[in-house]
């Protein structure tokens, strides 16, 4: 009995030393990688400004710097918009500081700290929330250092704290979903039954989806909306939905589902059902990621409304017009495009997510 | 006839779930109809057991563990965790559409989450960590391992055969109806027909009494949560593998408290001591049948928990002893004033 409980312990040791070791490795390369960085970022910094003593008005060969603070990795959305972005900056030859957050507000406020330290030419970032951004962009106010904000919003009042918000438009996405469908049932002398699937209840994306949708489709009165629940946006819960859907209502027409994956669990339910996703049912999706493309590609999936990721060059643009000192709009919207069936099948091989 | 009735332990949980059928058959009586489509039954009803199969299989092992006084928090990070190691598996497989492959894919994630089952089981038994809090851990965690095995994307699986576990049929049937038949019997039979079920109920009574009555009370608790571990795998394929696509994010997602729920819906008391599977079931398929109820009727969705957390509130208290008797005394006295009225002028 000792012996079992001395064993015990023992592991429990051994476990807790691993998992201390597991962290201080992590820890030390990290702070490695971080020197790392500082130095090779430093370096560029110092030969700019030694260019520039050197040629006295060289302003048109000085490297931007670009600092920028990423949410995390959460999804292959936002992995395909971290690469964007320093993919893009490559090409546009800016010198990019990236930081990923990992969901947390601290170490993007850190971030943005070192990067005023750093003195870098703009900083960029996606905050993590909305709220709590006054301080810290201060302060790069008061460095003179130009903020640009991507995908999301912070709800400071003081705008001029930042030159400008790059993201997706979610009500502009309800509404060419709407208009699409307005158009392919303009001349319809019969009711068309629609079913919507919602995103988590109360996310910006779901609002402003449903809300774009409803007010484009309110133009025609033959389009209805019989039923509306929310899937989280998960395949799983899309599919359970779907499913009380089709029992529920006999003559579905038209699903809008707000996300891709969304509309992938729906198919599986109407397939279950015997009919035909596409044809028996039209069915239109928003985010383009790459199953639900390849479903569009399939015929499955009837029109798709892209939520673009890959704003790393419009970004680019908008860092360079900043430090141009020219104006920029101070609300830009991400560059999306719509797909049907046909344009999916073109354009799923040369999808970068 | 009528009194022992009512006393059985089964008799409130399945007035709710009649009452709940009943709703249904007053509001659509479609919801009863059973249609075949492609050689398979097709009906409201087979959607409530087929999603239901997950949420049965965890609360039977939630049943368990609750019958010895623990709980156990991480079932849903399991599911999670267990799906994803399956769709990974297979995704990683040279030949996608092998039998083999999926075979290899479901021990896989079976023996993992068996390993995270004796997890728990080491720290509530070796550790002595309250079970609550031993198996947070592996609650919040779990979601970080999920994610790390799906490299925090979906992965999307075409395979037939491992389809079959969460969507295919057998004899017109979902083919999880049938694993959560073989699982409830093996757990009845060994609880029931075997003196381990009263090895469970003694140690969830009192661990240290049944200790010095010679009951190997620590090798009864890891053996519960390792169960409640495999019980949360088996679930977790079947999610998975019903939409053929593993979520590290959300698979399973507050699967642990749905589980709670029908555990405590069945009858059985968290104090430990005691436990019911059939009640279990049949709690599972009250919250499955609501789950459906409410889409079929179209709340909409911002008002959907509210209407959930009411008809819990009302099983609860319908199940609560003291609230039928306080219930029974005031429908008793209520004509008291008249009566009394009555008496005097008489």
């Amino acid at each position: 009995m000792k012996l079992k409980k001395r064993w015990g312990l023992a592991v429990t040791l051994a476990v807790m030393v691993s998992i201390v070791t597991a962290c201080g490795g992590n820890g030390g390369s990290n702070g490695n990688n971080s020197n790392n960085t500082a130095n090779a970022t430093n370096k560029p910094a110092e030969t700019a400004a030694a260019q520039e003593t050197a040629s006295g008005s060289g302003d048109g060969d000085k490297k931007i710097t670009l600092g920028f603070s990423q949410v995390g990795a959460e999804s292959g959305w936002r992995t395909a918009n971290t690469k964007s972005i320093q993919e893009s900056a490559k090409e546009a030859g800016f010198d990019l500081k990236f930081s990923d957050a990992q969901q947390k507000q601290e170490n993007q406020i850190k971030a943005i700290r070192s990067f005023i330290q750093q003195k870098v030419d703009v900083i960029a970032f996606s905050p993590v929330v909305e709220s709590g951004w006054d301080t810290v962009l201060k302060e790069a106010k008061d460095a003179g250092i130009p903020v640009i904000l991507t995908d999301r919003a912070v709800d400071s009042a003081d705008t001029s704290l930042y030159k400008t918000f790059i993201g997706s438009d979610f009500i502009e996405e309800g509404k060419k979903a709407g208009q699409w469908l307005v158009d392919q049932y303009k001349d319809t002398q019969e009711d068309v039954n629609i079913v919507e699937l919602q995103g988590t209840t109360g996310s910006a994306p779901a609002n402003d989806r449903k809300a774009g949708f409803q007010d484009t489709i309110a133009s025609n009165p033959k389009l209805k909306i019989i039923a509306s629940q929310t899937g989280d946006f998960t395949r799983a819960k899309g599919k359970e939905v779907m499913q009380a859907f089709l029992k529920a209502h006999k003559d579905i027409d038209v699903l809008y589902a707000h996300n891709d994956d969304m509309a992938l669990g729906a198919i599986q339910a109407i397939e279950a059902a015997g009919l035909v996703p596409g044809k028996d049912i039209i069915i239109i999706s928003v985010d383009a990621v790459k199953d639900g493309m390849q479903a569009a590609a399939d015929g499955k999936i009837n029109f798709i409304v892209e939520c673009n990721p890959l704003l790393g060059p419009q970004l680019m643009e908008a860092a360079q017009a900043v430090v141009d000192g020219k104006e920029i709009e101070t609300r830009i919207v991400t560059n999306e495009t719509t797909f049907t069936s046909e344009q999916a099948k073109e354009a799923l091989p040369s999808r970068q997510y | 006839m009528g009194g022992k009735m009512h006393r059985h332990h089964l008799f409130w949980p399945l007035v709710v779930l009649g009452a709940l059928l009943l709703f249904n058959l007053i509001y659509s009586p479609d919801f009863f109809s059973l249609a075949v489509r492609g050689g398979n039954l097709y009906g409201s009803l087979i959607d409530i057991l087929n999603f239901g199969a997950p949420l049965i299989l965890v609360s039977i092992g939630m049943t368990i563990v609750i019958a010895t006084g623990g709980i156990d928090l991480s079932v849903g990070s399991i599911v999670a965790i267990s799906g994803a190691m399956a769709c990974l598996t297979i995704s990683k497989g040279t030949d996608p559409s092998s039998v083999l492959l999926v075979i290899g894919a479901v021990l896989a994630s079976i023996a993992l989450s068996i390993v995270l089952g004796m997890w728990n089981g080491a720290l509530v038994t070796v550790t002595r960590i309250q079970p609550i809090i031993a198996t947070l851990i592996l609650m919040v965690a779990g979601r970080g391992i999920a994610q790390l095995i799906t490299s925090g994307q979906i992965i999307t699986v075409s395979n037939s055969n491992y389809e079959y576990i969460g969507a295919g049929s057998l004899a017109s049937l979902p083919f999880s109806i049938f694993i959560v038949a073989a699982v409830l019997l093996i757990a009845s039979l060994l609880t029931r027909r075997t003196a381990i079920g009263l090895f469970i109920e003694s140690v969830g009574s009192n661990p240290e009494a049944s200790r010095l009555a010679g009951l190997r009370s620590r090798t009864v608790i890891l053996t519960v949560y390792v169960f409640c571990g495999l019980c949360a795998g088996i679930a977790g394929l079947i999610l998975s593998s019903n939409v053929s696509s593993a979520d590290g994010n959300n698979a399973g997602l507050w699967y642990e408290l749905d589980a709670i729920l029908a555990v405590v819906i069945g009858g059985t008391s968290l104090n430990g001591g005691r436990f019911y599977l059939m009640g279990t079931v049949i709690g599972a398929l009250i919250i499955q049948t609501l789950t459906t109820t409410i889409y079929m009727i179209g709340v909409p969705p911002e008002i959907t928990l509210v209407v959930k957390a009411f008809v819990v509130l009302a099983v609860c208290l319908i199940q609560s002893e003291a609230f039928r008797k306080t219930l029974i005394t005031r429908w008793k006295k209520r004509n008291y004033p008249a009566e009394q009225e009555v008496t005097r002028h008489a």
